[in-house]
């Protein structure tokens, strides 16, 4: 499936809709996008965090956000490109200018390197979600091996009483399997944070040197208040 | 044969490139080595091998027994502020390590510089509730700059250099370290200590961009009424000069949030007055009428600000600060420049025309002469026969003339010495400005006078506050720190009770207290101590306390419902403000 799509559940694009993409849902995901609540200037955000490998590290990002009373959507600490560098995706529905403050409070961290945000249309993103159905069910019922199909779904395991498929894609297509699978017997369901990936990046090899220079050269100064525009958060 | 103590006491005396010692005695090394000469704290199980290798080390490192790990990290405060340098401080793990954490908070949210070192279990005891295990990592994270957990004694040389940079650099603050106590026994062949300067994931400050100073002085060549607000950034960044030549080229008058007072002295022609809600008359309403706002070293605190969406909504804002987050936090600038003040405060001052805003500065003159007929007369010459607090200060600053270094705690005294207390140097005030922290006071003013031994240092206290810490004054018996303590009575917890006057239809609730005989009480520590009552005592009484050789209390008691004006009401714009 095509994946470098503009997000279509995003307040700020809602041109971004594809048709392709349409065409690929049931009509319960699309009334779902258009029942998107659009309140108070509030839109997904996903923030990237570059940081040292640290024991305490989650905790002192994560209290930032418990500080204020935000609730993180989703969140994953994975390896980056870089060998000891963490990267920390964080999912967060909430207005721009909390979202860049709160990303201020992260960068200022001793041991946080960087931190972007970057609204959907700016990210590509994925979810991977588990489903473990009765496998009677599954080979008894055609409908669901439609459905199945339909929604893009792998078997990972096929036992004699239990199947296990994954979907990778958006929150909005791995809910809409759920709701499909619910008459079926769902047995189990799971989804993993939001992984992601800016499109504007070219990395942190770079940066990284920047960073590790003992004299901060003249192009690791960034000043996001100054360069105003940019829509990239940086210090 | 050598013991491993004499070998570590040589070893530290000839700086040998290595040295062969505990983790306990490798830490107190490093501590020289970050030029640490007092440290106050409080023994106990879990940091008993670092008490045990300060043994030896009594010559080089001053260590202050306080009585109460608060007291104990309020002091390194108070130390930090007068001198400049970071407070250190010791506490045991558990019950100790808990008792820092209001002193952590406070630090934290006044940018006070401080390493403050915690005993811990031993490692393979983490995580079964053992004896004195409290999880003061996670408890300190929201309070600290920095915390760290040494495990292993290899770590010490390279953590504690970390945690002493961090804590200086950038804009200051407190870092915690955490040692277990396996890593305080363990016996290690150090290599030479080195100072840490550069940690890649931190960036204390940036390279000055030159084009948004640039930028900032178009606006402020531009600006008919022009107003500096400053903060203790100017203090930190040792930027008083640079400061100083700013206003005077420019001829902007500055007005200072309360961490920020004495950055320049207080009969400073173009300095005019205290911000926020018990400030000055003009500074506040002239917020709203000034057309720049140049903010240094400051955040914009609510009590600075009062209602957000009616302060300064006319004035295009310049804000200077070193710490990114600040700005455009609570206030939006027009033009932020992100630098230490001391590099950015001279390309401005070159960048600037001189100028005098002469009728502008009169227009301040002005509101403050009406300050002074309904306010300031009134309180610092008062015609009842009740004593005011400003009538104390009044005399204080006859007194002084202005030297001493003035340590307050929390509350209508605070005000009221921040308001009257008047200042010729800087690192002068030392108050609890962002946490409001009620016993800051005397153990802050114990580390103040270790921070400045040469000057005279005044602790202004509630009767309320004072009693939350007393214990501190064994402390000064122990030790002789020779702190002038100077207790305000008014038989209330004074500023609540003015806010349940005001606002609360007088329902005075919980705000009567008692008070023991404080004169007894110093006396029983073998401090002088005295009480006033009259007026006509009070000059000599203050006199004496002044001249007396060692620490001294002196008690004076106040009008009991006396109210500290102006004052913006919570939820009002700083224009609103009330002189009665």
């Amino acid at each position: 499936m095509e994946r470098t799509l503009d997000n279509p559940f995003s307040k700020i694009s809602p041109q971004g809709r594809n048709d392709d993409k349409k065409r690929t849902m049931s009509n319960d995901t699309i009334k779902h996008i258009e029942s998107q609540p659009d309140y108070e200037g509030k839109q997904d955000f996903t923030i990237t965090v570059y940081a040292e490998d640290r024991v305490g590290l989650l905790n002192r990002i994560s209290i930032i956000f418990s500080k204020r009373k935000i609730n993180i959507d989703s969140l994953n600490t994975s390896p980056s490109e870089i060998a000891g560098i963490h990267r920390f995706t964080i999912l967060i529905n909430e207005s721009h200018e909390v979202v860049r403050k709160l990303a201020r409070q992260i960068e200022k961290q001793v041991e946080v390197l960087k931190v972007y945000f970057n609204t959907d249309s700016e990210v590509i993103w994925q979810e991977l979600a588990l489903y473990k159905v009765s496998t009677e069910e599954i080979t008894e019922k055609v409908t669901v091996e439609r459905l199945l199909r339909q929604y893009g779904a792998t078997a990972v395991v096929i036992r004699k009483d239990y199947t296990v498929f994954s979907v990778t894609g958006h929150k909005e297509e791995t809910d809409a399997l759920v709701k499909a699978l619910e008459p079926y017997e769902l047995i189990e369901f799971v989804r993993s944070a939001r992984v992601a990936i800016i499109k504007d990046s070219a990395g942190f090899h770079e940066k990284l040197k920047e960073f590790e220079a003992d004299e901060p050269g003249e192009e690791r100064i960034e000043n996001e208040f100054l360069d105003k525009g940019d829509k990239i958060f940086t210090m | 044969m050598e013991t491993l103590q004499d070998t570590a006491t040589k070893k530290a005396t000839t700086s040998s490139p290595t040295f062969k010692g505990s983790g306990s005695q490798m830490l107190l090394n490093a501590l020289i080595e970050e030029g640490v000469s007092t440290v106050f704290g409080y023994p106990g199980g879990a940091i008993m091998p670092i008490y045990d290798a300060l043994y030896d080390y009594a010559d080089k490192l001053e260590h202050i027994l306080v009585r109460h790990e608060q007291g104990g990290i309020h002091a390194a405060q108070g130390y930090a502020r007068t001198s400049g340098r970071v407070g250190v401080c010791f506490a045991t793990s558990g019950p100790g390590a808990t008792n820092l954490v209001t002193g952590l908070a406070d630090a934290q949210i006044d940018s006070t510089p401080l390493v403050c070192i915690t005993g811990q279990v031993f490692a393979h005891l983490l995580g079964t509730d053992a004896f004195q295990e409290t999880d003061v990592i996670n408890i300190t994270t929201p309070v600290t700059k920095w915390n760290y957990q040494i495990t292993d004694a290899k770590e010490i040389p390279e953590v504690l250099a970390k945690a002493f940079y961090i804590a200086k650099s950038g804009r200051p603050g407190p870092v915690l370290i955490d040692i277990t106590k396996n890593a305080q026994l363990q016996v290690e062949e150090f290599e030479a200590y080195v100072k840490c300067n550069h940690i890649r994931s931190y960036r204390p400050k940036p390279k000055v961009r030159v084009e948004f100073i640039e930028e900032a002085a178009k606006l402020i060549n531009s600006a008919q009424k022009p107003f500096v607000l400053f903060g203790q950034g100017v203090i930190l960044g040792n930027a008083e000069q640079e400061f100083k030549a700013f206003i005077e080229k420019t001829g902007i008058p500055a007005a200072w949030t309360i961490m920020g007072e004495g950055a320049i002295p207080t009969d400073h022609p173009l300095n005019v007055g205290m911000l926020g809600m018990h400030g000055n008359y003009g500074p506040n309403v002239l917020t709203n009428e000034a057309d720049v706002i140049i903010a240094i070293g400051m955040r914009f605190d609510d009590r600075v600000t009062g209602r957000l969406d009616k302060y300064a909504k006319q004035a295009k804002i310049v804000h200077l600060d070193i710490d990114p987050a600040e700005i455009d936090k609570n206030v939006k600038a027009e033009v932020g420049v992100w630098g230490d003040c001391k590099e950015t405060l001279p390309i401005l001052t070159n960048l600037v025309k001189e100028n005098k805003h002469e009728a502008w500065v009169a227009l301040f003159r002005d509101y403050n002469q009406q300050e002074i007929d309904q306010v300031i007369t009134p309180e610092l010459y008062p015609s009842g026969e009740e004593m005011t607090m400003g009538e104390v200060l009044r005399t204080l600053n006859e007194l002084t003339g202005g030297d001493a270094v003035i340590v307050t705690d929390v509350g209508q005294h605070q005000m009221v010495a921040c308001r009257y207390a008047k200042f010729n140097k800087t690192r002068s005030n030392v108050t609890s400005g962002g946490l409001g922290t009620m016993g800051f006071g005397l153990p802050a003013a114990i580390g103040a006078k270790y921070g400045a031994p040469e000057r005279t240092v005044v602790a202004i206290i509630g009767d309320g506050g004072f009693q939350m810490t007393p214990q501190e004054l064994g402390t000064i018996m122990q030790f002789g720190a020779a702190v002038k303590i100077l207790i305000l009575n008014n038989q209330f917890l004074g500023m609540v009770r003015q806010w349940q006057q005001l606002f609360h239809d007088k329902r005075y609730s919980f705000v009567n207290i008692t008070s023991p005989d404080f004169v007894a009480l110093a006396k029983s520590y073998y401090i002088e101590a005295s009480k006033v009552d009259q007026r006509a005592e009070l000059r000599k009484a203050l006199e004496t306390m002044i001249n007396h050789e060692g620490s001294y209390l002196l008690e004076v008691m106040v009008g009991k419902e006396n109210n500290v004006f102006p004052m913006v009401p919570q939820g009002c714009s700083v224009s609103e403000i009330r002189l009665k």
